[in-house]
Parts: C-alpha cells; sequence; structure tokens
C-alpha cells in the first residue's frame, strides 16, 4: 500500500481529519468560543490559558498557534480575538491563511461584545461546516505524513515493549518517506553522543548536542546539582542502572532512522525522516508542540496509563503490558505487552502499522472516540506580567 | 511464557521477565540455556556471555555502562557491577 485517502489542502499538505476549528487568540476569547461550540458541536474549539500578559513567550506562543491552526488536519479556521490582547487574532488568522485554507477572524471588542461575536462565528462555523462536509478523501502518499512519538506515565516495560514497537512504526513510515517526530528532550539526556552518531550532518549533530546539553542545565539549575546526573529510585528498583539506559528506553520511539533535523518547539519541519523537536518532557506540551509542527497522527506509549488525547490529532495508544491493557482497555489500542508473554517485537510492530494505516483513513483510536481532547496546554518558560 | 528478552542482536544482557533464581537455567529465544548465577529480579538484566572489566555494557545495542569488574555469564548486571561513563 503506497497510498492511502487523505484530504488534500490547498497548499498541498493532507489531512487525515477535516475539522473546523475555532482558536482564541487569547483566553479572554474562550467564553465566546465556548459559546459557538454550544451552538455547533461539530466544530472543534482549541481552548487555551495564553495569548497576552506573557511578553517572553510572545514569540514561541504565536508560532504555536499559528502553526497549530496550518496542521493539515484543519480544514478550516475561526480566529476569535478580544482586541486588546498581545497576540492579535488578526495575525494569527491572516498567518494561518497563508496556507489558503479557509480562515475568518473576529475581535470581540470590535464586533460590540460576547453575544454578537458568538451570533456571527456560529454563523461562520456553520457555513465552514457545509463546504467542509463537501470535502471528499483522495488518494495520498505516505511521505505527507508526521507522525508524532509520545510517552507518558512510563514504567519498567515501556522501554522494552512499547517504544520499540513504536520505533519499528516510525522506521516503517520513514522507509515510505513520511517524517516522525521524536521529542522530551529531558528524555534524552545521557545520549547525546548516541543521537549525535545518527545525525545526517555535523551541523544537526551540534544541534543535538546544545538541546540535550540545555535540557541538562535547566533540570540542573531547578532541580540541584544532582538532578541530572542520578536516574530516581523507582528507576533503579525497575532494574535501570544508568542515565543512558533509561533514555535509551525513550529514544527507542525514534527506531533506528537518520536524524535529519532538529526543530524548534512547535516549528514545522523543513526535512523529512527522523525529526528531532527541543520541547519538554510533559507530554500535554509536548503534544502542543508536536500538533503545531504538523503531525497528522501520533503515538503515544504508557505503562501506568495515560488516556489523553489531542484536540485535532488522533493519538494511539500503546500499553507496555497486558495488565495495563486489560484494566483500561477502553483507553488502550495496542497491546505491546504481549511481547512479554512470547509474541515477536515485529509482530506488534506490524500490528501498530496496520491500526496507523486505518487510523489515517478515518478509524477512530480510542482516544479520539472518548473524546480526551482537554485544552491546549502551550510550553511556558517565562513569567506571566 | 518467556523468561527473557534481549532488545537488540548486539546486546550483551537480556531482561528478565520473571524473577529467576540463583542456579535456574533459563532459555534465551534461539533455545540456548543459560544458568542464573544470582537472583535477578523482574525487568532487570542478566549478562548474556562474560564481560571483562571495562568492556561495554551493552542494551538497545548502545552501550549504557562499563563492567567494574569481571562479570560472567549468568551474572546479575546492575548498579553494583555496571560502571557509568565519565564524561
Amino acid at each position: 500500500m503506497n497510498t492511502f485517502m487523505g484530504f488534500e489542502r490547498p497548499n498541498g499538505s493532507v489531512g487525515i481529519r477535516n475539522h473546523v476549528v475555532i482558536i482564541p487568540s487569547v483566553a479572554c476569547a474562550n467564553g465566546v468560543v465556548a459559546h459557538i461550540v454550544r451552538e455547533v458541536p461539530e466544530a472543534v474549539p482549541l481552548f487555551h490559558g495564553h495569548g497576552c500578559g506573557r511578553v517572553g513567550e510572545m514569540e514561541l506562543h504565536t508560532r504555536t498557534l499559528r502553526n497549530i491552526g496550518k496542521n493539515p488536519n484543519v480544514a478550516a479556521v475561526l480566529v476569535i480575538g478580544l482586541g486588546c490582547e498581545v497576540i492579535k487574532g488578526d495575525w494569527l488568522g491572516l498567518a494561518i491563511a497563508e496556507t489558503k485554507k479557509p480562515v475568518e477572524m473576529l475581535s470581540i471588542q470590535a464586533e460590540g461584545g460576547s453575544q454578537k461575536t458568538a451570533a456571527k462565528g456560529i454563523s461562520i462555523v456553520r457555513k465552514f461546516l457545509n463546504e467542509t462536509k463537501k470535502m471528499k478523501r483522495v488518494p495520498c502518499s505516505f511521505d505527507s505524513l508526521i507522525m508524532g512519538l509520545e510517552c507518558g506515565g512510563s514504567d519498567a516495560f515501556s522501554g522494552v515493549t512499547a517504544n520499540p514497537s513504536v520505533g519499528l512504526a516510525s522506521d516503517w513510515l520513514i522507509e515510505k518517506g513520511g517524517t516522525a517526530i521524536l521529542t522530551e528532550n529531558t528524555e534524552m539526556i545521557g545520549t547525546s553522543h548516541i543521537l549525535e552518531r545518527r545525525a545526517v550532518s555535523q551541523e544537526v549533530g551540534q544541534r543535538i548536542k546544545k538541546m540535550i546539553d540545555d535540557a541538562e542545565k535547566r533540570t540542573h539549575d531547578i532541580m540541584g546539582p544532582l538532578a541530572s546526573l542520578v536516574i530516581a529510585p523507582g528507576n533503579m528498583d525497575g532494574g535501570m542502572s544508568s542515565i543512558q539506559e533509561k533514555s535509551l528506553g525513550c529514544i527507542v520511539k525514534g527506531g533506528i532512522s537518520p536524524i535529519t533535523q532538529v526543530i524548534d518547539y512547535g516549528e514545522i519541519p523543513s526535512q523529512k525522516g527522523l525529526v528531532l523537536m527541543d520541547g519538554p518532557g510533559y507530554d500535554n506540551e509536548s503534544m502542543a508542540g508536536v500538533a503545531a509542527s504538523g503531525a497528522q497522527l501520533m503515538v503515544f506509549t504508557t505503562g501506568r496509563g495515560n488516556p489523553i488525547g489531542f484536540p485535532i490529532v488522533p493519538v494511539i495508544k500503546v500499553a507496555s503490558t497486558s495488565k495495563l491493557y486489560h484494566s483500561m482497555k477502553d483507553d488502550m489500542d495496542i497491546n505491546a505487552g504481549a511481547i512479554l508473554e512470547g509474541k515477536g517485537l515485529t509482530e506488534v510492530g506490524d500490528e501498530l502499522i496496520a491500526l496507523i494505516e486505518k487510523v489515517v483513513e478515518g478509524e477512530q483510536p480510542k482516544a479520539e472516540k472518548n473524546r480526551q481532547d482537554g485544552i491546549l496546554c502551550l510550553y511556558t518558560v517565562n513569567p506571566a506580567f | 511464557m518467556e523468561q527473557t528478552i534481549i532488545i537488540n542482536p548486539k546486546d550483551n544482557v537480556a531482561i528478565a521477565l520473571q524473577d529467576i533464581k540463583e542456579g535456574e537455567k533459563f532459555s534465551l529465544a534461539d533455545g540456548k540455556k543459560i544458568t542464573a548465577l544470582n537472583n535477578i529480579p523482574y525487568s532487570h538484566k542478566v549478562a548474556l556471555a562474560d564481560i571483562k572489566k571495562g568492556e561495554q555494557i551493552i542494551k538497545y545495542g548502545e552501550t549504557i555502562g562499563f563492567a567494574s569488574e569481571d562479570i560472567k555469564q549468568g551474572h546479575w548486571v546492575h548498579a553494583h557491577n555496571l560502571h557509568v561513563e565519565e564524561k
């Protein structure tokens, strides 16, 4: 199978979902967005807590919100601004409109308040839905896919069963010309020399080293001098003997493909293949960055059982043990724990790949069925004013 | 139920999928049998071959540390005999 049925966007990117989304440019616009989706529940609200009061994050948050709007799974966008915010709804809308997808902007202060803005918003979103319902899936190449690789609530077997299975799926997609994004820089500490060897150029290698050194330094600054040198007692009890071993269990999600690029949080990659995103280990913030980088799909491994999904991106959950798979069956898609009972790693990898092939054509993984949408958690480094 | 798993063919350690008792013989996926020289706790590592002091300990096909003493096939491998590379 070399093509799949996807939604081709005017700029040539390919969506695996066809969402009409409403983006508040600032948290103060969340109420109006909520009003619109109460009337039109098919529209997807991207609630978040930012957009103003964080001068230090202006660039980061603008990029993230803009690029989430640009994500190919998004068919049309309504941006709701307030009017006096730092990240203006108008520019956000104009920047998203570069993709040539339908985009409209409303400003609450200019429209004369919440009710009037919501009324206009409801009619815009209904019009968008009428347009997007007419869009048909067409054969698309796998090289247009970007898959985010995530782990959360890991256990001693995440790095043995679930993460290596995801590594096989990542290599499979890259072999087909696609892209996988490996991130969570704090979980790469200790593996810099290994990842650098896999870089396609010296420049990419240097960027990998800088990213991991910086993550180590930040960990050190926040948690004290030993934070980045020792591993948690729970990891030790679980059989981890060194930070390299623990981090290797995480980076194995990226398979064995060469690393073609390092991108910033929420930056859209210019290269295909295995790309590293310089982003935090915290799942929810990590996923927002990966979605902004253009991932149409995410694969998320878990040992303790993390049910989260993402509003515009289907998230496939891979359980590290059979115990977890059976105890949270409503949330888990793939049981990599079967490897511990004698099933081959490649067999589980193939199972995951077969599911990916269905999900890209519309089958809903558990987190999507469960509407595990939540709010956008944007990575934030600087304090608010 | 397998007793151990080897993640990468280059690895010189396997991971115990159940508690393995000292003296117990366990088999690998290729049928080869190894005798455990220590108790190997669930999810911990066991040496697949003799590893001399200073040699690499390999898991995921990569170095996770160095033997801080001579390790024999069947020994439990953990922080007591694995030394992390100095920066």
